[in-house]
């Protein structure tokens, strides 16, 4: 593949003009002890219908969801992608574009950030949302330093948040001084906590009582940070209304495709008060020289390009591409869809709890507590036994969870199982575990 | 006869308002199957009182507004986008497709090892090629943009410095450099520190010299630098930081520039961060997603991110999350797969000498349009060849005209292009940092240093021309300052004044 459109004769003229001879004196600044006297071991270049080849005999060496059911979440779902999604933000005036720094040609992605940013603030029932972050768990680290540098150096960490953006905390915590610590039951909040972080639902699909918590968290002078499930939220009272000063949450599951991880999509919003501790970029409305409604980046003196290290993060990229996804995504669902699909998943999670538990030796961990999508169950054979077992037989059965046993499952169940489906999953389960 | 592709608005008229203007009440897009299972609900203490005023449109609301949007849009697939530092080179739409694969876009991340063999062998296979571009000697692919990537590097770092019982506190950076190191230095719990640059452009070695201590836990270094300089006495400046214990950090921002002619490992750096949307035309997508792979020496390996992917002698794939002195996880995840597949595409497609290549050609493209508008903008620093991008200054300009790097940046936009970088690097004064890359055809060039010439002499000729630009596009010169001082950053708000 070749993607440079010079000839010879175009690179010779070239050349004339720089006053070289060779586009080897072009390097002619590195000292001949560094250069690399010698090709690249990289394999020659391929044509495109090599390299295609070559991708998809790697792709076909996966099991994807399209052929294994998905039941498995911890924070990645296999919710349905409308095509109107990537339809338009597939379009390549979106995605060969770069962060919007000349506004005046972006417009386009300027006003759908400020769109989702307006989304974002109506689903979780806060003042600000910024353009987005990485991912779930880099939101997480971000809210907490958000609430850090008040001489409060501590982080409560609820035993339910997943310990996946928990390890991210961790890491990010031994550059910034902080290392986070899990409470169960109400959190004892001392005047040097800086936040106490609640997951609802959490990592086991349990709703929490958070208002609680965050109640506690305001007691004791600390911020309350929740992480949601965006799409839980046409069910759910939103973080807002429940006290949380700052809302994160992994975005994926709002038009974004499995992706093995990534990318996804990093929500992150608060209330006007701690606007300028946000990170990252935030779209403005405001208006050109002959009055014109426009969007521009706002508030740029938090950010790195201009404070460098007095900035409030480092961040520099975003996630724009899967933030045009989700505006156009919730734009898709409107209200009632939301509503609909939160009544779907609670239903279809709810009878797929009672199949599942009714087999012998399993066990629901929570059988009292309120679920939105996703439960969590005792088995009688260890889960990553169990999980190899049900591939075989057409399913991607569940995920487990860090430091919660060997035999806890956590299944998740969208808006895209039918019954037949969950049907099929607790018969193979039941052979699983019979056998 | 200039050539370009201007954004204008298209269509019939242009779009009005936000996407919640479209709304109707009891319109909407979505549908779903009817439900099969028993209706369940959730205790009212944890339902939502008040509906989320989303839009309430069709799905022709939904595609006409963000098609509109989009053709208010600037895209490389647009025109010729010489933004400085930030490498906007062609993607290549094969890129696209395969990632699209199902076996890519629709795997899970907690999903069997054994169940995604074509993926880990992708990344394996990436990360070899990357330690063979770089002279690194492992890397890892899970931070999801380059600023992650700077901080990978900078927890390596202090984990490597830790586990000597030293207690390193500074990191010393160019002050050319990207607001980003500084920032992710203070995230990772250093201070920085400047280095002065000479009258070349280039990192004054002696200032250098003074300041490297025992107290310094690293230098973090571009190169070919910021400026689009190749520092030519790297060697020096890594032996004399390792010879006070200090590790040397490569900013990947250019290494685009010296694939297959130089390696950031042959020149003693110990760690190295890779933009895949840079080097690798991932798309940008508008700012994001990105990817940072960073790579290191063999004397860091323990300290990477917790997963990566090893190879079992009998052939499969796996993640090793046995890494005890691992600095631990960054990601909720495994990293923008999706974007490394793409880089994959780019790496594999080009191959070893397609690589060089490419760095071949972004140098020459810079160098020759570097000489075309030398005349009008000459360059900052004269002295030193650029690389893959130059930074050319509006000083003299100015100076006789009044006519400023940003009236000259918006003036381009009419003329049909996409403007460099302004007022950067900050050490420049009206700075304009050119970077063509190396998929622009001459043709495309000599029509870009025709707009940069004749914008020179409107400055002379006619200046009212450029204060008054743009004039072709959707909006005109917008109010950042009432942005910022009058913040509305969602619909349905009035707008916060701030005092």
């Amino acid at each position: 593949m070749r993607f440079s459109p010079h000839t010879d004769d175009e690179v010779r003229e070239m050349l004339a003009a720089t006053g070289r001879a060779s586009l080897d004196e072009l390097f002619e600044q590195i000292p001949a002890s560094v250069r690399l006297d010698r090709a690249l071991a990289v394999p020659d270049g391929v044509s495109e219908m090599e390299l295609t080849a070559d991708l998809r005999s790697l792709a076909g060496r996966n099991r994807s969801a399209d052929d294994l059911i998905c039941f498995a979440g911890g924070g990645a779902y296999d919710h349905y992608v409308p095509s109107v999604v990537w339809a338009l933000a597939g379009r390549s005036e979106f995605y060969t574009s770069y962060t919007p720094y000349q506004p005046e040609l972006s417009q386009g992605v300027l006003q759908a950030l400020f769109e989702y940013q307006s989304m974002i603030c109506e689903l979780t029932g806060l003042d600000v949302s910024n353009a987005s972050l990485y991912d779930g768990a880099t939101a997480l680290v971000e809210a907490v330093h958000m609430s850090m540098g008040r001489g409060r150096p501590r982080v409560l960490v609820d035993a339910g948040v997943d310990p996946r953006a928990v390890d991210a905390l961790r890491t990010a915590g031994r550059g910034a001084g902080y290392d986070p610590e899990t409470y169960e039951g109400d959190p004892h909040v001392t005047d040097d906590v800086a936040a106490v972080v609640v997951q609802h639902p959490n990592v086991y699909g349990v709703l929490e009582p958070v208002r609680d918590r965050f109640d506690a968290a305001h007691a004791g002078g600390a911020m309350a940070i929740q992480v949601f499930d965006p799409l839980s939220l046409g069910m759910l009272a939103p973080p807002g209304e429940l006290g949380a000063d700052i809302a994160v949450a992994e975005g994926q599951s709002l038009g974004n495709h499995l992706n093995y991880g990534g990318p996804y999509l990093g929500i992150i919003a608060a209330r006007m008060a701690d606007v300028r501790k946000l990170p990252g970029r935030i779209v403005g409305e405001t208006v050109d020289v002959q009055g014109r409604t426009g969007y521009v980046l706002t508030l740029q003196a938090r950010e790195q390009h201009i404070r460098r290290d007095k900035a409030t993060s480092n961040i520099c990229t975003n996630q724009t591409l899967m933030a045009l996804a989700a505006a156009v995504y919730l734009s898709w669902l409107g209200p009632e869809g939301l509503a609909e699909l939160g009544r779907q998943c609670v239903s279809k999670a709810a009878y797929a709890a009672e199949e599942l538990a009714s087999l012998p030796g399993v066990r629901l961990e929570f059988p009292d507590a309120p679920c939105f999508k996703e439960f969590a169950l005792r088995l009688p054979l260890p889960v990553p036994h169990v999980i190899d077992a049900m591939v075989e037989r057409g399913f991607l059965a569940g995920v487990s969870v860090p430091r919660a046993g060997d035999d806890l499952l956590v299944v998740a169940v969208t808006e895209r199982r039918s019954r037949a489906e969950i049907d099929a999953f607790v018969s193979a389960m039941g052979e699983v575990l019979a056998a | 006869m200039i050539e370009g592709a201007p954004v204008r608005t298209q269509g019939p008229a242009p779009t009005t308002g936000t996407i919640a203007e479209r709304s109707s009440d009891g319109r909407r897009a979505s549908s779903f199957a009817p439900l099969d299972v028993p209706e369940a609900s959730i205790p009212e203490m944890h339902t939502r009182s008040k509906v989320a005023e989303l839009p309430r449109v069709a799905e022709t609301d939904i595609v006409r507004h963000y098609t509109a949007l989009s053709q208010q849009n600037y895209g490389v697939d647009t025109g010729a986008y010489p933004l400085g530092s930030c490498t906007m080179k062609y993607n290549p739409k094969v890129a696209e497709t395969v990632a699209a694969f199902p076996g890519f876009q629709r795997t899970h991340p907690l999903q069997p090892d054994h169940t995604v063999q074509g993926t880990l062998e992708l990344l394996f296979r990436l990360e070899g090629a990357l330690c063979e571009i770089t002279g690194m000697e492992r890397a890892t692919l899970q931070p999801p943009a380059g600023a992650c990537g700077e901080m990978t590097g900078l927890l390596i770092m202090r984990a490597f410095h830790e586990d000597r019982g030293e207690q390193r506190t500074k990191v010393l950076i160019p002050d050319a450099a990207h607001g980003t190191n500084p920032a992710s230095v203070r995230i990772a719990g250093f201070d920085s520190v400047n280095v002065p640059s000479d009258e070349r452009g280039l990192v004054d070695v002696g200032a250098l010299r003074e300041i490297a201590d025992e107290g310094v836990a690293g230098l973090m270094l571009t190169n070919p630098n910021t400026l689009g300089l190749f520092e030519e006495r790297i060697e020096e400046i890594t032996e004399l930081l390792h010879a006070v214990g200090a590790l040397v950090y490569y900013d990947g921002a250019n290494l685009n520039a010296i694939m297959g002619k130089a390696r950031p490992g042959d020149m003693g750096f110990d760690i190295v961060h890779i933009n895949t949307h840079k080097t690798f035309a991932t798309p940008h997508g508008g700012g994001g997603p990105g990817a940072g792979p960073v790579g290191v020496a063999g004397h860091l390996v323990d300290y990477l991110p917790a997963p990566i992917v090893v190879r079992d002698p009998d052939g499969t794939f796996r993640w090793d999350r046995d890494r005890p002195r691992s600095i631990g996880r960054l990601h909720g995840y495994n990293g923008n797969v999706g974007v490394l597949v793409r880089a994959y595409a780019y790496v594999f497609g080009h191959g070893g000498d397609g690589l060089a290549e490419v760095s071949e050609l972004a140098s020459l493209n810079a160098n020759y349009l570097a000489a075309r508008i030398a005349t009008a903008f000459p360059l900052a620093y004269p002295a030193t060849h650029p690389m893959h991008e130059f930074v050319a200054t509006a000083e003299p300009l100015e100076k006789e005209t009044g006519i400023r790097a940003m009236d000259v940046a918006k003036r381009l936009i009419d003329l049909g292009y996409h403007p460099p970088t302004v007022y950067f690097p900050l050490v420049v004064d009206e700075a304009m940092m050119v970077e063509p890359t190396e998929t622009e055809s001459k043709q495309t060039l000599d029509g870009m240093a025709d707009a940069f010439l004749q914008a020179a002499e409107e400055a002379r000729t006619d200046p009212d021309l450029l204060h008054r630009a743009p004039t072709t596009t959707p909006v005109r010169r917008l109010d950042e300052a009432r942005a910022a001082r009058h913040l509305k950053l969602r619909w349905g708000s009035d707008g916060v004044p701030r005092d």
